[in-house]
């Protein structure tokens, strides 16, 4: 193991003595984030299981999934990662926070888009196919693996709220740039959950 | 700028040569959703197929998240890091095969 632990994102030359503080804590997140993905993992070895053996006479995957929307909800998903890439460079290379705040700005308003689109989707599922959790078990897991993942970016749009608040007060100092670096990790890996969702939930749905 | 760190020099790119990694990974990422999408709406793939072909994608896509966005890469600085995602994967696949090998087995013993 190497003495010098550098995360992936960092401040690099650009500001050493915070760079050399993420070393520790933003090493720390990653090992939190790992955990929330064993979390996931768990929730989509169950789902693997009910989706096959747990209709029980309600409705099947391919009856209540939308193709469209999913793409929708999964570019919206994708788009706001790479605006928050592009937060992550003004955090990097400009002192101006404005570019920094458009950038989150336009990720809040994608992860609202996100969270929004599927709301309709699970609505949409409830009214016309009347797909409601207590239906079957297949049902159970996916609105509870699904509503673990939204109310994970939810918790993500919040906290850019916080974080709009910090810049705002205390400008862009270490402490706000250690943070918004962990935010960073945390809706990236939002998106890679995400990625594991459409592909074997929806997709893997819609093609039996 | 100080340097008493050892800054490597996968990481000392400039701006410019970032940005282009974030766009690279937009790309790419984009081209193997949309893969994903069109094989599946236009009928292509199902069954068994459409399993593994999008067991594949997806994991290349993921392995392009972490490359891309998340400056997860070969590098010496990142082993750390990348070790403690690979284990991740290591334990992931434990639960999840065997979650799935245990459940649908006892499904066909019942």
């Amino acid at each position: 193991m190497s003495d010098v632990r550098h995360p992936g994102l960092n401040l690099g030359t650009t500001d050493s003595p915070v760079h050399d503080a993420a070393e520790e804590t933003v090493f720390g997140f990653w090992v939190l984030m790992m955990s929330d993905l064993a979390l996931f993992a768990v929730l989509f070895a169950t789902y693997a299981a009910m989706s096959v053996h747990g209709i029980a006479g309600g409705p099947a995957p391919v009856e209540i999934f939308d193709l469209k929307s999913t793409l929708w909800q999964t570019l919206a998903l994708l788009a706001s990662s790479f605006t928050f890439g592009m937060a992550a460079l003004a955090l990097k290379y400009d002192d101006d926070r404005r570019a920094l705040s458009l950038w989150l700005g336009a990720t809040f308003v994608l992860g609202a888009l996100f969270l929004g689109l599927e709301a309709r989707d699970w609505a949409r599922m409830v009214t016309e196919h009347g797909a409601t959790p207590q239906v079957s078990g297949f049902l159970s897991i996916f609105y509870l693996l699904t509503g673990t993942h939204f109310v994970h970016v939810a918790a993500g749009l919040l906290w850019m709220l916080v974080m709009a608040a910090q810049l705002a007060i205390f400008g862009l100092d270490g402490a706000v740039k250690l943070r918004l670096m962990r935010l960073a990790i945390y809706w990236h890996l939002l998106d890679v959950v995400w990625v594991a969702i459409f592909s074997f939930v929806f997709l893997s749905g819609l093609a039996p | 700028m100080s340097d008493d760190h050892d800054l490597p020099r996968s990481e000392d790119v400039g701006e410019a040569a970032e940005r282009r990694q974030y766009i690279r990974g937009a790309v790419a990422t984009l081209a193997l959703t949309l893969a994903a999408f069109g094989l599946v709406g236009s009928g292509y793939v199902s069954g068994g197929t459409a399993l593994v072909v999008l067991c594949t994608l997806a994991i290349v896509q993921i392995a392009a998240h972490f490359r891309f966005f998340l400056h997860i890469d070969l590098a010496r600085s990142h082993r750390d890091d990348l070790q403690l995602i690979l284990f991740t994967a290591l334990i992931v696949a434990l639960m999840v095969g065997g979650t799935v090998w245990i459940l649908f087995d006892q499904h066909t013993r019942m």
